[in-house]
C-alpha cells in the first residue's frame, strides 16, 4: 500500500517540477506516437478504404490478415525492426537504429493494422449508404476513396485515438529498437521498465500515472473537439 | 448546354435482370426520345426502381442491353438519378452541391456559384450552411433535386421522390421537376402513385410483374389501356 | 470544411513533429553523431552511467549514447557493427569476441563484486560458508529458492561458472528451487525480493537497488567474486562506419587519470559500487 500512496505523490512531484528531463521523456514519448498515429493514418486510411471497396482476388486474405495484425505483438515487431535497421540488416546502412525514427518506424507498423482494419469496417458500413449515389454521380476512385474518409471522419476520430493508446502504451517494440537511451530515445514506458529494474516502484508507478493521465489529456482533447462540432458529430 | 451530341434516344432491348435465380425483369424494349417526361408506372414490385437503375448503369443486365447514342463517361456524367431516400452527404448542403461538381470536374472557382444558385432554384438559399442531414425530408429531397440539377445532367432518374413526403412537399418537388423540364432535361420517372403520374407523364411505361405491358402517349394509356393490367391499375384496383 | 478534421490535420502535425529539430539531429551524418556506447544493466543500474559520460562530455564536447543489455546481447550487438564501443564484463565472451576480429583491444576500466544476496535469516547458512562455491552447494542442498538470470549475460557466465566450480549445474537439471527469469538484474533482484529468496548480482546494481525487502548480501568476498569491466572499441577494419576516433577517446578518458578518479570518488549512500583499476 505504500508504495501506491508514495506513488501518487511522486506523480505529483513529477507533474509540478517541470524536470527537464521528465519533460523531454515526456516529449519525446508524445512525438514518436503521434508521428507513428500520423502515418499509420496516411497509410491506414486510404488502405482500409481500399480494401472495403475494391473487389480483388485474395481480399478475403488481405482482411483476414489486416485483423490478426490487429494483435501484432509489440516485441516481434521490435526485433524485426530490429534485424532490418542493423547494421547487419538490410537497411543498416541509414543507421537508424537507436534513434526516435526507428522507433517511429516500429510503432507505425504496430498501428497501421488497427487503423486500417477498423477503417475498413467503417468505410464498408457507409458505403452501403453513399454507393448508388457515389456511383450515379461517376465518382472516380480517389473521390470515391477521399468522400467516404471525409464524411467518416468522426468515426475515424476513434480510430485514431484506438492507435495512440497502443503506440503510447507499448513498451516492447521501442525498448528494443530505441534502446532506452537517456535523452536521446527514453520514452515513458521504457523509463518504467528502467526504474522498474532498479527497484524503484514507486517512481516506476508515478510514471505509469502521469502516463494514463497523457492518455486521459489526448482523449479528452478529441472529446472536446468533437463535441464543439457537437451538430455535426450527431450526424455521424 | 451540355455538348454538341445528344445522349438520346435511349434504346433498351430485351433487358432481363435475375438476382438470386429469380427473374426480376424480363424481355424489357423501349426507346426513349427527348423532350417528353417518361413515368414508369406501376404496383409496388413491379420492377421499376430495378430498371431505372439498369438503365442509369447502377446495375448491370442479366441480358439484353441498354444503349445510349453517346458512349462511356460522357454518357454517364451527363445523368443524374434522385433515389426514394435522398442520399445525403454529412456536409453542409452547399457542400453536398459543390461535392458533386467536384466529382464532375467543375473548376474549384465555378463550384460554389453554381451551387448557390441551384439551392435558390430549389428555395434552399436560407438553409446553404446547414447540415444537409438536419434538413426536414421535403428539403433533403429538393437539395438531391438541386445536386442533380447542378451537373446540367440531359437526364434525369427519379426514383419515387416524393414516396415519402406528405403533399405539400410533393407539390414543391413537383414544381422543380416541371422546372427541369422546361429546361429541357429528359424526366425519367419512376412511381407507383396514379395521380401523380396523370400530372406529370407525357409518356408511359407501364410495368408488371417484370414485364413492359404497355408503353407509349400517357394520355391514350389513361383513356384505353390496352391490357388487362393496365385497365385495372388505371381503375385503382390492386395488383399483386 | 473543418480544418480540425484528422485528415486535414495530419499532413501538417506530421511536418511539424517530423521537422523538429530533435529529429534533424537523430538523421546527421556519421562525422557529428553522438558516439554509441553498448554497455550493461549493471554500469547503468548502479548510477554511474550518466554522472561519467556527463563528466567525458564536459572533458572532451564528444556526446556519447548509451544502449544497455546483458554483455552477451551487447557484444551480439557489437559483432552486427552496432555500436561504437562496448563496455562488458564478460571475460570469455571478449576475448572471442577480439579473436574474431570485432574489436582491436580490451581496456580493462574498473571491477565489481559479484555477491550472493539472500534473506536476512540466511536458512542455508551461507554466510558461514569456507568460498563461494561452498557457499552455492549450501543453497543447493537444502534446496533453498535461489533466482538466475539466465539471460547469457557477465552475472551470470560468471554464476555459471561459479556453479561448476561446485561440481553442480542446476539450470540443467529442471530443479524447482533454481529458477531463471531471462530477464536483467533489476527484474531478477524484484522477484528475489519478492519470494525472500537467494541470488546472485553484483554491487554495482546492488548498491542503488531500491526494492530489496528483508535480502542483504550474504556473501561476497574472495578472489573469485572479482568482476572486471572492459572496454572494447569496435574495429573499424571490419566495420568502416564506426567512430573509431570519438571510441579511442573514451577508452583513453576512461582508462586516463580523469576517468579513473571520477569512478574511484562515485559512491552511492557512501559505498562506491566500482573499483578503479589505477
Amino acid at each position: 500500500m505504500e508504495t501506491f500512496v508514495t506513488a501518487f505523490s511522486e506523480a505529483g512531484a513529477l507533474l509540478v517540477s517541470f524536470d527537464r528531463d521528465f519533460l523531454s521523456i515526456v516529449g519525446l514519448s508524445l512525438r514518436v506516437s503521434l508521428s507513428a498515429v500520423a502515418l499509420a493514418c496516411l497509410i491506414g486510411f486510404p488502405l482500409g478504404a481500399f480494401v472495403a471497396l475494391a473487389r480483388f482476388p485474395g481480399r478475403g486474405f488481405v482482411i483476414l490478415l489486416l485483423n490478426t495484425f490487429m494483435g501484432l505483438p509489440p516485441v516481434v515487431v521490435g526485433l524485426i525492426v530490429f534485424l532490418v535497421l542493423s547494421r547487419a540488416g538490410p537497411l543498416g546502412v541509414l543507421g537508424l537504429l537507436f534513434t526516435p525514427a526507428a522507433m517511429i518506424i516500429a510503432q507505425t507498423i504496430l498501428v497501421t493494422p488497427i487503423v486500417a482494419a477498423l477503417t475498413r469496417q467503417i468505410v464498408a458500413d457507409l458505403w452501403v449508404e453513399y454507393g448508388e449515389h457515389l456511383r450515379s454521380l461517376d465518382a472516380g476512385p480517389v473521390t470515391t476513396l477521399t468522400t467516404l474518409i471525409m464524411d467518416a471522419r468522426y468515426s475515424l476520430t476513434t480510430v485514431v485515438l484506438a492507435g495512440f493508446g497502443r503506440a503510447i502504451a507499448e513498451v516492447g517494440a521501442v525498448m528494443i529498437v530505441g534502446g532506452n537511451i537517456d535523452h536521446a530515445t527514453r520514452v515513458m514506458t521504457t523509463a518504467i521498465a528502467l526504474e522498474t529494474s532498479q527497484g524503484n516502484l514507486s517512481t516506476a508507478l508515478g510514471l505509469g500515472i502521469v502516463l494514463l493521465l497523457l492518455a486521459l489529456t489526448v482523449n479528452a482533447a478529441v472529446q472536446i473537439i468533437n463535441t464543439s462540432a457537437g451538430k455535426r458529430a450527431a450526424l455521424a | 448546354m451540355s455538348g454538341p451530341a445528344s445522349l438520346l434516344p435511349l434504346r433498351v432491348q430485351r433487358l432481363a435482370f435475375e438476382a438470386g435465380g429469380t427473374r426480376l425483369l424480363d424481355d424489357v424494349s423501349f426507346t426513349l426520345q427527348a423532350g417528353r417526361r417518361t413515368v414508369l408506372l406501376g404496383p409496388n414490385g413491379a420492377g421499376k426502381s430495378l430498371l431505372l437503375r439498369l438503365c442509369h448503369g447502377l446495375l448491370t443486365p442479366t441480358s439484353g442491353e441498354v444503349r445510349w447514342s453517346l458512349e462511356g463517361r460522357r454518357s454517364a456524367r451527363r445523368q443524374a438519378m434522385v433515389f426514394q431516400h435522398p442520399v445525403m452527404l454529412r456536409r453542409s448542403a452547399v457542400g453536398n452541391i459543390s461535392h458533386a461538381l467536384a466529382a464532375h470536374g467543375v473548376a474549384r472557382a465555378d463550384r460554389l456559384p453554381r451551387a448557390y444558385a441551384a439551392l435558390a432554384q430549389a428555395g434552399l438559399s436560407d438553409v446553404a450552411r446547414r447540415p444537409a442531414r438536419l434538413l426536414s425530408g421535403g428539403e433533403q429531397q429538393r437539395l438531391a433535386l438541386a445536386r442533380a440539377w447542378a451537373t446540367q445532367p440531359e437526364v434525369l432518374f427519379l426514383d419515387e421522390p416524393t414516396s415519402s413526403l406528405d403533399p405539400a412537399a410533393t407539390r414543391a418537388v413537383e414544381t422543380l421537376i416541371d422546372g427541369f423540364h422546361a429546361a429541357d432535361t429528359k424526366i425519367v420517372m419512376a412511381t407507383h402513385d396514379l395521380a401523380q403520374a396523370r400530372r406529370i407523364a407525357d409518356d408511359i411505361l407501364f410495368l408488371h410483374k417484370g414485364r413492359l405491358l404497355e408503353s407509349g402517349d400517357a394520355e391514350n394509356f389513361f383513356a384505353q389501356p390496352t391490357t388487362e393490367e393496365g385497365r385495372a391499375f388505371v381503375a385503382g384496383e390492386l395488383l399483386w | 470544411m473543418n480544418i480540425l478534421t484528422p485528415i486535414l490535420s495530419l499532413p501538417l502535425l506530421l511536418t511539424a513533429l517530423l521537422a523538429s529539430p530533435a529529429s534533424a539531429a537523430d538523421s546527421a551524418n556519421d562525422g557529428d553523431r553522438a558516439l554509441l556506447l553498448g554497455t550493461t544493466t549493471s554500469v547503468e543500474n548502479s548510477g554511474l552511467l550518466g554522472p561519467l559520460l556527463d563528466a567525458f562530455h564536459d572533458d572532451t564536447g564528444i556526446e556519447v549514447r548509451a544502449v544497455v543489455r546483458g554483455s552477451g546481447a551487447i557484444l551480439q550487438l557489437g559483432r552486427s557493427g552496432d555500436f561504437d564501443v562496448v563496455l562488458v564484463h564478460h571475460p570469455n565472451a571478449e576475448k572471442a569476441f577480439i579473436a574474431d576480429g570485432h574489436g582491436a583491444a580490451r581496456h580493462l576500466v574498473m571491477t565489481s563484486k559479484f555477491m550472493i544476496i539472500g534473506p536476512a535469516k540466511d536458512p542455508a547458512n551461507v554466510r558461514t560458508a569456507p568460498d563461494v562455491a561452498g557457499a552455492l552447494a549450501r543453497i543447493a542442498g537444502g534446496p533453498f529458492a535461489f533466482i538466475s538470470r539466465g539471460d547469457q549475460s557477465g552475472t551470470n557466465a560468471a554464476e555459471r561458472s561459479l556453479w561448476a566450480i561446485a561440481g553442480l549445474s542446476p539450470w540443467a537439471d529442471r530443479t524447482r528451487w533454481y529458477r531463471e527469469t531471462g530477464s536483467g538484474m533489476g527484474a531478477t533482484l524484484n522477484m528475489a525480493s519478492a519470494l525472500s529468496a537467494y541470488t546472485f548480482t553484483e554491487s554495482g546494481s546492488w548498491n542503488s537497488f531500491s526494492n530489496r525487502g528483508d535480502l542483504e548480501i550474504l556473501f561476497a568476498e574472495g578472489p573469485r567474486l572479482a568482476n572486471p569491466y572492459s572496454i572494447i572499441p569496435i574495429n573499424p577494419e571490419r566495420h568502416d562506419h564506426v567512430a573509431a576516433g570519438a571510441a579511442t577517446r573514451l577508452v583513453d578518458w576512461l582508462t586516463g587519470p580523469a576517468g579513473q578518479s571520477f569512478i574511484a570518488g562515485f559512491q552511492i549512500d557512501g559505498t562506491p559500487p566500482f573499483i578503479s583499476v589505477r
